[in-house]
């Protein structure tokens, strides 16, 4: 919130943000008077970025005469989960270089990764990695936090931000307004530096905090796995696997009277879905649009954090749900029913 | 490349319109001798730095209520409870407390998001705490708990202010997250000069005045705060005062806007706090009549946890459909810090007569505010005694704004130097002394006249020596620049 408001004079200045995205984003930028900006991933390619794409998107938003001033990249991604490569972070880096924007790195989930092909970098070390005048020249804020890893101290409110390459000028500005409230609270200080510095190897509590930190993180993983392959294995459900972070995002391909049904009842056909799951199972999941999807492409968000041993029963809750909801809207077998498209 | 992406040139001019006094330009001055003490010990003419410029009192040693701590480690570490050790260690209240509040948490867990509003459980112990303080009832409903008292004030502003002809009443001088939240969510301030001559009093004449003014302007003024007791005047406002204050928002449609998170600081018998939503109940208002958020935090008080950044706003008289967009910018935060949740609960609902620690706390209290009002005394004293200045009381909160008549001499060499004559008087005082406080421009004053803020809360048995090296410095400058 503070970097945005610091970089958002007017509705002229833009922030580009992935779609789908945490919508934080979209909030603050509407909060501060600012132009969003969306690049779409790619659900089909594992929710990657598309250069071509962002670029034409940047291009476009100029030529309405808008500034665009900074990216936003949230690595691994929420709600997709998606771990991008050293590859993909290079050419961002080099993106904002030519474009002139500074790169807003949401690292939150950096210790929550389920895939061992893609592990976590983050931006700094990218961009360092590559040199001058790249590494001396792209303006960069990376952010951190307890909240999310195995550690999970969402209500401490312990948090950090880093900056590189901001002039001095501009760090003095942001340090301004930080001073207005005053200090971040200092349990969420200590926290972050536990968090930062935990246990090593001889230290006393080194073997509690390994078992308890691997635990939780190879729970999560299999959690992962367990919700992709469920949701997989639904009618009309399609499921990227979640990298990442902690959260799955199916696509439900909602029959044309499922879309109608919705429409009558003067609901997103996604928050329709959504409220129904929940009235059959007490599931309770975001509905895409409250992330951003593509046009007539309907999803929900949910958590993989319920208790493993009740994966089981809530995956096939949903799906018993799933089969009758589309029983309902689908049709009578086969064909003359249309589907929401890709 | 072209010219950075982010830059000075391109910041929001909002953001660099802003300014925070408390820790402006004099602080972090302090803070670079500070470390120059560090690595050339004996290069400046003092040991050590001595910060009066900020309400920060476990900073300079004041230690925090045991029993609040107590229930704090409990509750981040519930297993404790489970150990028959945590017993000898721990006050019995102490444990029948945290384990109510745990209780109250879904799961027993702190480290979880709560409500977006607070823990319910938290927000129905102060609204008892509330109701037993004023005898009016309050709603867990319309507490809003915010990590300190700050937050809920940033929000107030951003619902209100909706561009620059949004006009907020602002006493002269005041604690300047007002003028600097204003100034970031572009509104107007509106100022409302305090009597200095009358123990810094409030004239609704004067309101009156302001009030048209600003509308001729056409400024639409929304809202109006007050610091009860004041920052950094320290007055506590008259009951008349306040039903006054009451019947003209009242009367003029203004949002109320009470800052009253130096409730429990008042150190004169004849004045008591009494929190305006108390006034105006007792005046018969309800919330069809009054628009009124309240403020309170940990911070202050006697508990001066400000590092917890616990807090809340009490908020009355909206409708139903503002409550529910309040809820939504509350929300894109998602909550409040857990341990500031818990400490708003035990200050407003702190160890009664009959509890275990009743005792060892009341005189922690006790000890705490008697030496608040004893430091106060001290040095409003020594201010008075010093060629040209005056110093009111300091009823309450935890400053002294003393006024300095400046010479001729020292306003030009202040003038030659580009500071103001407050702020180069404070930054002489700093390199002669180490003594840290805040120009009184920070806080706005009347035009012509001159003030520094100086905290009450430097140890006591610190005092003599910081009063006698100020007084060594006053007798000083004046005597390099008097007429």
């Amino acid at each position: 919130m503070q970097m945005l408001n610091a970089i958002i004079r007017s509705d002229r200045d833009g922030i580009l943000v992935p779609v789908p995205q945490y919508p934080l984003y979209s909030a603050a930028i509407s909060l501060f008077g600012g132009s969003l900006v969306p690049y779409y991933l790619e659900e089909e390619a594992n929710w990657g970025l598309d250069f071509a794409n962002i670029r034409q998107t940047v291009t476009e938003a100029r030529s309405k005469g808008i500034t665009v001033r900074a990216m936003v990249i949230i690595n691994p991604g929420n709600p997709t989960g998606q771990c991008l490569s050293e590859g993909t972070i290079r050419e961002l880096l080099s993106f904002c270089y030519r474009e002139n924007l500074v790169l807003l790195a949401d690292e939150v989930y950096q210790q929550n990764i389920y895939q061992d092909e893609r592990p976590f970098i983050s931006a700094r070390k990218v961009l360092f990695d590559m040199g001058p005048p790249t590494s001396r020249e792209v303006q960069l804020v990376s952010f951190h936090t307890v909240s999310k890893g195995y550690w999970g101290e969402c209500g401490q409110r312990g948090g950090y931000f880093e900056m590189t390459n901001l002039p001095p000028k501009t760090v003095d500005e942001i340090y301004k307004v930080a001073s207005i409230a005053l200090s971040p609270n200092v349990p969420g200080q200590i926290f972050m530096g536990l968090m930062v510095n935990p246990p090593k190897p001889g230290d006393i509590s080194y073997m509690k905090y390994a078992a308890e930190s691997k635990a939780i993180l190879e729970s999560l993983r299999r959690r992962a796995h367990i919700m992709t392959d469920g949701f997989n294995n639904c009618r009309n459900v399609v499921c990227n696997f979640t990298e990442g972070a902690m959260y799955s995002f199916p696509q439900i391909r909602l029959p044309q009277r499922a879309i109608d049904a919705a429409q009558s009842a003067g609901k997103a056909a996604d928050v329709f879905y959504c409220l129904k799951l929940l009235e059959a199972t007490g599931i309770s999941t975001v509905p895409g649009s409250g992330f951003g999807q593509k046009e007539g492409v309907f999803h929900l968000r949910t958590t993989i954090l319920p208790a493993e041993e009740d994966m089981p029963a809530i995956m096939s809750s949903f799906k018993k749900f799933n089969d009758s909801f589309m029983d309902q809207y689908d049709g009578y077998g086969g064909g003359g029913s249309s589907y929401s498209r890709m | 490349m072209a010219a950075p992406a982010v830059a000075v040139d391109n910041l929001n001019p909002k953001v660099l319109k802003c300014e925070y006094a408390v820790r402006g330009e004099v602080v972090m001055h302090a803070q670079r001798l500070q470390q120059q003490l560090q690595t050339q010990p004996g290069s400046l003419p003092f040991d050590e730095i001595l910060y009066c410029n900020i309400g920060n009192p476990q900073s300079l040693g004041q230690q925090p209520i045991t029993f609040f701590r107590e229930v704090l480690a409990l509750c981040d570490h519930p297993c404790l409870l489970e150990r028959e050790e945590t017993k000898s260690l721990f006050s019995a209240d102490a444990i029948s407390r945290a384990t109510n509040i745990l209780a109250s948490i879904p799961g027993r867990a702190t480290g979880a998001y709560s409500h977006s509003q607070g823990i319910k459980g938290l927000r129905d112990a102060i609204a008892a705490g509330i109701t037993a303080r004023d005898g009016f009832p309050a709603n867990a409903d319309d507490i809003f708990l915010t990590d300190g008292a700050s937050p809920g004030v940033h929000m107030m502003m951003q619902l209100l202010i909706r561009n620059e002809k949004d006009g907020i009443f602002c006493p002269i001088p005041q604690y300047p997250l007002y003028s600097a939240s204003i100034a970031l969510h572009g509104g107007a301030l509106v100022p409302y000069y305090l009597d200095e001559s009358t123990g810094w009093g409030l004239e609704v004449s004067d309101l009156k005045k302001q009030l048209e003014d600003a509308r001729s302007k056409g400024i639409d003024v929304r809202a109006l705060v007050v610091i009860n007791p004041g920052n950094p005047t320290g007055q506590v406002l008259a009951e008349e005062n306040q039903r006054d204050i009451v019947k003209f928002c009242k009367n003029e449609g203004l949002v109320l806007l009470a800052d009253e998170v130096y409730q429990e600081n008042i150190y004169v018998d004849n004045k008591k706090f009494n929190s305006f939503k108390k006034i105006a109940r007792s005046m018969g208002y309800n919330e069809e009549d009054l628009t009124l958020v309240s403020f309170q935090s940990v911070s202050k008080g006697y508990y001066g946890e400000c590092g917890k950044r616990g807090g809340y706003m009490e908020i009355t008289g909206f409708s139903a459909p503002v409550r529910e967009q309040i809820y939504k910018v509350a929300s894109v935060n998602l909550c409040s810090n857990i341990t500031g949740q818990i400490l708003a609960s035990l200050v407003m609902n702190a160890p009664k007569v009959g509890d275990a620690s009743y005792a060892s706390y009341k005189a922690e209290k006790d000890g705490i505010l008697q030496s608040l009002a004893r430091r106060a005394k001290a040095l409003e004293d020594a201010f008075n005694n010093l060629e040209g200045i005056t110093c009111n009381k300091a009823e309450g909160a935890m400053y002294l704004f003393p006024q300095i008549r400046l010479p001729r001499k020292a306003i030009e060499a202040a003038k030659a130097a580009k500071k103001a004559p407050d702020a180069f008087y404070a930054l002489r005082l700093l390199e002669t002394t180490g003594i840290v406080v805040v120009p009184g421009s920070g806080f706005g004053q009347v035009p012509g006249t001159w003030h520094i803020r100086c905290t009450i809360l430097p140890q006591e048995e610190k005092i003599p020596a910081i009063i006698s090296h100020f007084k060594a410095f006053h007798e000083s400058f004046m005597a390099k620049y008097r007429d």
